[in-house]
């Protein structure tokens, strides 16, 4: 199944090229989050009264449920892998399914939230409607709230979209014991856009709720 | 293999229960600080076994500390300059 590329030795240090090659995008990735969450931090920082009130106004009970979504299609994606590993193809392709299910899930919730944002008019621009003081930086909260979760839920689409390959490569028979590279590969993206969402949600949810 | 991911799945549904717990007790400046080590934590715990990094050669862990590593000089780097700006305002000549 797996062809070996003759720049390599052998299968197993073309798997482990693979891996490395993932990773230094995953750092990359790291990067192009943390250039944001550092402007986050800073503003966070220095406009943190009107930060602070504005982070209350987030839906605490969904952005919860959703962290537990995200955090249980993590399992199930690990659970892919292992039954990759194995060569339970069905079980691969059900568990890959469990996966984009909840995976949807989270961005149906995510997006019933961003439609909540805009009854309450704290979409940021000419129609900004804010309740407190200080609309000038509870405006720049929900600028950094909606690059920083938009971001992070078109991270997820391309996850959706991997997955979807996934699924109906492994129908098709083309992964075994002996190669699964892509699943292995998906999984490591997919537990990448969990990992950040872990920060995104203290960041932005749990600002100054001990009031 | 499969009882881990299980326990690990559940430590971590079980932070996601203090990090939200602990943001509604007053501990001031140490909530945000709290809910920062718990997300570290959280990471580190899905690196290490859903992303199998405890199971990689250790050529693999160099790979994943260097995105840690350029995001701490980021922070570091950044951070140095705002959080010292009280202490150390800029020239006045150099303000407009």
């Amino acid at each position: 199944m797996e062809t070996l590329a003759h720049q390599f030795d052998d299968v197993e240090q073309q798997r482990e090229a693979s891996t490395l090659g993932m990773w230094i995008f995953l750092a990359t990735e790291v990067l192009f989050f943390g250039g944001m969450l550092l402007a986050y931090s800073v503003y966070r920082t220095l406009y943190f009264s009107a930060f602070a009130e504005a982070s209350r106004d987030l839906d605490i009970v969904l952005g919860s449920v959703n962290t537990a979504v995200l955090l249980c299609s993590s399992l199930t994606m690990a659970m892919a892998v292992y039954q990759a590993e194995r060569g339970n193809v069905k079980r691969l392709v059900r568990f890959i399914g469990l996966t984009m299910l909840l995976g949807t899930i989270f961005l149906a919730i995510k997006f019933y939230e961003y439609y909540e944002k805009y009854k309450e008019g704290l979409i940021p621009g000419a129609h900004f409607t804010w309740h407190g003081s200080d609309a000038d930086h509870a405006s720049l909260f929900f600028i950094a709230y909606f690059i920083l979760t938009g971001m992070h839920a078109l991270h997820m689409i391309v996850g959706l979209g991997l997955m979807s390959v996934l699924a109906i490569l492994a129908w098709k028979g083309r992964f075994t014991p002996a190669y699964y590279t892509p699943v292995e590969l998906g999984g490591l993206y997919w537990h990448f856009v969990d990992v950040v969402w872990v920060f995104l949600f203290p960041l932005l949810y749990l600002v100054h709720r001990s009031s | 293999m499969i009882r881990t991911y299980i326990k690990v799945w559940a430590a971590l549904l079980g932070l996601l229960a203090l990090t939200v717990g602990a943001a509604y007790v007053p501990l001031g400046p140490f909530n945000t600080i709290t809910a920062m080590s718990i997300a570290v934590t959280k990471a580190v715990i899905i690196a290490l076994y859903f992303m199998h990094l405890r199971y990689s050669p250790r050529l693999t862990w160099v790979f994943a500390g260097a995105g840690f590593f350029w995001l701490l000089l980021l922070f570091t780097l950044a951070l140095s300059d705002y959080a010292t700006r009280r202490y150390m305002p800029p020239p006045t000549v150099w303000l407009p």
